[in-house]
């Protein structure tokens, strides 16, 4: 079993005006096997920790930790975390033009696995993968997420957290832009990598929608940055009926007292 | 990628009076005195009267003005403050501008289907002229000295199943002139390759004719030593329902200029030019092109794709689109785009827009020079791929969208093993 730690983490970004603190004291605990829902409005800093956790340069870490089983992640390139087993299926995935999936999934294959997979039994296993998610065969020959739609976008980020097999998946809003139909597909495709026991899963969502369909261990509340609320299912089902406005009154001191502490 | 510009011609609303200055119902007329007959260089005339100097109130700035003549005389001494060559670095040319350009011009074999016929002709040939005149001093100054013309034609009605090689090897770096005619004759179909290698510092003029209904691809690979100087103008004439495409490949020497045109001379016309560069350190390599609307209903489109690396590598893109008056129904689009992968590498992008009517089906430009985006690479690299595999991976799709215009397996093979070992170079 393993374990992805994220202690007290303090992330900023530079902005045109200065230095603005996103992540204000974030602690985390996720066991491979595991499902945790992060729920929050927009802005509350979500999509920031995915980043953050994946090593996205624009998100400077200021204090805190990210530990996986011990081994300090915050320390590892981009590439060396993937390696690792940490897996961000993107908010929004970028078109890289000229390079074709096949290409781009076999040489993140070898790099993750350190050897080439078997070419037989690789080829039978994408296929597979790619009729499960509904994605039509010809993509595999098309560039990486090129003149994919929003959906397709996201069923083939599935693709990639079945065929890479990740310790870690971290699910940056995959929910989002996708229609019912597309929804349940994309769901059993994370159920699927997650019956095979050996994976933890960070599904950060502005809806509750998805957690029909893939159901957390652990709800987590995320509102300016931090962390306000904890708790199992039922918090998810609480959070259908009230939405966020209880929190944001709570939280409304901590978003004012934010900017006079920039000023000081 | 940054600066990304993107024009859209205005589809000209008719209007019952003009009431700006040098906008009629037909759109924008860039100058009142453009309005009195601009004529193609190429249109009728071109060839027995030697001399057009822009002629009388064509302004300096439209590329319809600009000097046509095959003889040097009428140039003068290049200063580098010229509009065409102020990108290019005189010193480097060898003499291609100033001397009497005598050395022995590279050798041409050609091979291809037997049915091709290959001559090599002299001076007096009638079909030297038919398709070019030079528009500058340093292909004037190899008009004037070639010694020969290879001329290659590809027969009426063939249809070539496999390409045309034109092997053109440098032997000597004394200033040379070359000469080449290509004839695509009436509803024929090929390919041909124009491959320079060795090392050479030569001007080349290549007369290119696509007559009615032919269909014909011009590859002309540059992967010259390090030391060669070449200028290279290629310029088409394109003939009703005709079909050029024309595809420039600049990898090796260390001045390479490659300036190719397409004219189009009767209705129904199409070019497609495709361009890849890959400059180096210290490399220069320059690309001004020219497409001439002269006639109606014509297509032309223009893709050129660079990548440079290394102190002082520089690369030239300029490309000229002219619809004229009489060019209704055009339909034009073309654009440049640089990836700069290491510091202190330099590209200038330059795309001209010149149009005469608003009555055309769509015109546009579009030009970017960057670095390689950031979101790829992070893309990539959380996959778990390394970052130079990351950055080769992104180059190489960057120039695969030229490579696969070629559609000559052996030579896109070629290529794509070309740019992989220009990208080893990086990581040193």
């Amino acid at each position: 079993m393993s374990t992805l730690e994220i202690k007290d983490l303090h992330v900023s970004i530079e902005t045109e005006q200065g230095t603005k603190e996103i992540l204000k004291g974030v602690s985390l605990t996720i066991r491979t096997g595991e499902t945790h829902a992060i729920m929050g409005p927009n802005g509350s800093g979500k999509s920031t920790l995915a980043s953050t956790i994946a090593g996205h340069p624009r998100y400077n870490v200021t204090s805190g930790s990210i530990t996986l089983d011990g081994e300090d992640v915050l320390e590892m390139s981009v590439d060396e975390r993937a390696r690792a087993g940490v897996f961000l299926a993107m908010q929004y995935p970028v078109e890289v033009p000229g390079v074709s999936m096949t290409n781009f999934l076999r040489t993140a294959k070898t790099a993750i696995d350190g050897e080439a997979p078997k070419l037989r039994t690789w080829t039978k296993d994408v296929k597979a993968a790619m009729e499960q998610l509904r994605i039509d065969a010809d993509f595999a020959q098309r560039n990486v997420n090129e003149g994919f739609s929003g959906g397709e976008k996201k069923r083939v980020e599935i693709l990639q957290l079945e065929l890479f097999k990740p310790r870690f998946a971290i699910l940056d809003e995959t929910d989002s832009g996708l229609d019912v139909d597309a929804l349940k597909v994309v769901s059993e495709g994370v159920n699927r990598a997650h019956a095979e026991g050996q994976m933890g899963t960070l599904l950060i969502t502005h809806y509750t929608r998805i957690l029909r369909y893939i159901k957390p261990d652990f709800v987590h509340v995320f509102v300016d940055g931090q962390v306000v609320e904890e708790g199992g299912p039922e918090l998810a089902d609480r959070l259908e009926e009230e939405g966020y406005d209880r929190y944001a009154k709570g939280a409304g001191s901590a978003a004012i007292a934010a900017p006079a502490a920039a000023q000081a | 990628m940054t600066e990304i510009t993107t024009e859209k011609a205005r589809i000209g609303a008719p209007s019952a009076q003009p009431f700006i200055d040098g906008f009629t119902e037909e759109g924008e007329s860039l100058s009142p005195i453009n309005a009195a007959g601009s004529k193609a260089p190429l249109a009728g005339a071109s060839a027995k009267s030697h001399s057009h100097g822009g002629g009388v109130g064509v302004p300096d700035s439209s590329r319809a003005g600009r000097l046509t003549s095959y003889k040097l005389a009428d140039f003068k001494p290049l200063t580098g403050m010229e509009e065409d060559w102020r990108f290019t670095p005189l010193k480097r040319l060898r003499g291609l501008h100033s001397e009497v350009l005598s050395g022995a011009a590279p050798t041409v074999v050609v091979t291809g289907p037997e049915e091709i016929t290959v001559e090599s002709v002299g001076r007096d040939d009638k079909r030297i002229g038919t398709a070019g005149i030079p528009e500058d001093r340093v292909s004037a100054n190899a008009w004037e000295n070639f010694a020969g013309a290879t001329v290659v034609t590809i027969p009426s009605e063939f249809e070539a199943l496999n390409e045309v090689s034109v092997d053109i090897e440098g032997t000597s770096l004394d200033s040379a002139a070359q000469h080449l005619v290509i004839v695509a004759e009436k509803f024929s179909k090929a390919v041909v390759v124009l491959n320079h290698r060795g090392s050479a510092v030569v001007s080349e003029n290549v007369e290119i004719i696509v007559e009615d209904g032919a269909s014909l691809t011009v590859i002309t690979l540059q992967e010259w030593n390090d030391d060669a100087v070449h200028a290279s103008s290629q310029q088409a004439k394109i003939g009703r329902d005709a079909k050029l495409k024309h595809v420039m490949v600049s990898l090796g020497g260390d001045l390479v200029r490659v300036t190719p045109s397409a004219r189009f001379t009767a209705p129904g016309g199409e070019a497609e030019m495709f361009g890849l560069y890959f400059a180096d350190a210290g490399q220069h390599l320059e690309q001004r092109l020219f497409v001439d609307h002269a006639v109606p209903n014509c297509k032309s489109n223009v893709l050129y794709k660079g990548a440079l690396q290394g102190r002082n590598a520089h690369a030239v893109w300029v490309g000229d689109v002219l619809i004229r008056k009489e060019a209704e129904g055009t339909d034009t689009y073309e654009a440049n785009r640089n990836l700069l992968l290491t510091d202190g590498a330099r590209a200038d992008s330059v795309p001209n827009l010149e149009i005469e009517t608003g009555l055309i089906e769509g015109a546009g430009h579009a030009s970017a020079t960057g670095r390689m985006d950031d979101e790829h690479l992070f893309y990539l690299m959380a996959r778990g791929i390394p970052e130079d595999v990351a950055r080769r991976l992104v180059v190489r799709g960057f120039l695969n969208e030229i490579i696969q215009q070629i559609k000559v397996p052996s030579i896109e093979e070629r290529l794509t093993e070309a740019v992989e070992h220009e990208l080893a170079l990086t990581d040193n």
